[in-house]
């Protein structure tokens, strides 16, 4: 019997998959808070966000693609009225919820409900391990209130809830001290990048870790392989040994976003439309939309590496995340901006487009005061 | 054949009767599937299709010996046993 040679997961993944591994869901665009790195402008609620019958009907459709469970977030999805009862509605049909949230709406009432519910993780936002560094970036007293919600929930016996953290240049410093208030909370740290996505493009300068603090994020993170970055770190294992998980851009492949409007993005952190595959309004659904877009086909074929080819780390860190390296002006076939090993330092410098002209998200729904990052 | 040559030195016992875990759900992919565990929440991949097969017919057969002799050739049984024994700890089967 011949032996075919078995090609790796990560190359069938990057095939494409019968529906999304990852499926986030912007419920809303409302949000009371205005954090200046928000990765989709949030802030006034759109006219035309999904009904309640509209937002059950994609729930059924997940459902029957097998989607598992679903990333919900916003905006702040519990400004959402029907909120519970779409969480209600997705756990009856077989599909967990995860859901972030600052907090502020997590009342102890609502926190008992949660806590009386199957298949639903809570995390918990926040972006400094203080008041201080944290406010500067979420808001004036984002940080107690997001403390208070967690409160509840431990009071609530919720169990194990998720606290989430953007790595910035000012809480790289406070890892530990995130790690002893989920301790604390007997909560799960979940660290992710911060992407010069959404506002985020108008703070990422300022906000990103630097080369050094890279490497000690990363030593942080082999060290504790039980952290949760929900992949995000990929670009540093180009550093040595991999990180926990799948090491590859996953957008469009196994990862995806809905929007409020139902519009349909390669993930997350690509509000843009060029990353645009379709709505969930159109004609098939969701389901056509996953697999049948131009924009996902595109992304399902072998991509090239472009500047990265000469490189000994591609293989090790994908050349980096590809809704980095839009927003930052780069080129998607070559390095991060990140690129630890500074591959990128040079065509950072060089981009001559001025930073008013980058890309930035076609789609913005900043409350309408501006947003600016607090002195600290 | 005997089940301890089957078995060729894997921790896993091939004439216990085995079955998918009632809060696991297995979702059909090209590559073989996605299995998610409700409980733990973990998702595992299978990675061939014959592996979803055999897992899938765990239940139908008193023994997994069986249902690997009836879904593998000979010289895969090795494999598949130890495929099979990977999914214990994570418990996507388990014995009946």
């Amino acid at each position: 019997m011949s032996v075919k040679p078995v090609p790796s997961l990560k190359d069938r993944f990057s095939l494409g998959l019968q529906a999304p591994i990852c499926l986030t869901w912007e419920l809303t665009y409302a949000c009371n808070l205005s954090c200046v790195h928000c990765l989709s402008s949030s802030g006034r609620r759109d006219p035309d966000e999904l009904s309640t019958a509209e937002a059950k009907a994609v729930i059924d459709e997940m459902a029957a693609m097998q989607i598992f469970y679903v990333n919900i977030g916003g905006g702040e999805p519990l400004l959402r009225p029907d909120f519970f009862e779409l969480v209600d509605h997705a756990v009856a049909s077989g599909v967990g919820v995860k859901f972030s949230t600052n907090g502020s709406r997590l009342t102890p009432e609502r926190a008992e409900r949660l806590a009386a519910t199957d298949y639903v993780d809570v995390q918990i936002s926040i972006d400094g391990a203080d008041a201080v560094t944290n406010d500067a970036v979420r808001g004036e007293g984002s940080f107690d209130t997001a403390i208070g919600a967690m409160e509840n929930l431990a009071a609530a016996g919720f169990g194990e809830f998720k606290i989430s953290v953007v790595m910035t240049r000012h809480n790289i410093p406070q890892l530990d001290q995130f790690q002893a208030i989920a301790d604390r909370f007997g909560a799960q740290l979940r660290l992710t990048r911060l992407r010069p996505s959404g506002r985020g493009a108008d703070t990422w300068h300022e906000l990103h870790p630097t080369a050094e603090q890279q490497r000690e994020l990363y030593q942080w993170l082999l060290a504790r392989p039980n952290t949760l970055t929900g992949d995000s770190f990929f670009h540093l294992s180009a550093l040595g040994d991999p990180l926990e998980g799948l090491n590859l851009c996953g957008a469009g492949r196994v990862v995806c976003l809905i929007d409020p409007v139902g519009d349909v993005y390669a993930c997350p952190f690509v509000i843009h439309d060029e990353f645009k595959a379709g709505n969930v309004r159109d004609d098939g659904g969701f389901s056509r939309v996953w697999l049948d877009s131009e924009v996902f086909a595109a992304l399902r074929e072998p991509q090239s590496a472009g500047a990265c080819t000469s490189c000994g780390s591609y293989d090790a860190c994908q050349g980096g995340c590809m809704a980095a390296k839009f927003f930052t002006g780069l080129p998607l076939d070559g390095p991060d901006p990140e690129c630890v090993l500074g591959h990128a330092d040079e065509a950072l410098a060089a981009v001559k487009v001025p930073v008013l002209l980058r890309p930035t998200t076609t789609v913005d729904h900043s409350a309408r005061r501006p947003v600016s990052l607090s002195r600290r | 054949m005997t089940a301890p040559a089957i078995a060729g030195g894997v921790d896993f016992d091939l004439e216990a009767a085995w079955g998918l875990n009632a809060q696991v759900a297995l979702r059909d992919e090209e590559f073989g599937a996605l299995a998610y565990h409700y409980g733990t929440r973990r998702l595992v991949f299978l990675k061939s299709r014959l592996l979803v097969d055999l897992v899938r017919a765990l239940d139908d057969h008193d023994s997994a010996a069986a249902a690997l002799v009836s879904l593998v050739e000979p010289s895969e049984f090795h494999r598949y046993a130890a495929a099979l024994a990977t999914l214990v700890p994570s418990e996507i089967i388990h014995e009946r």
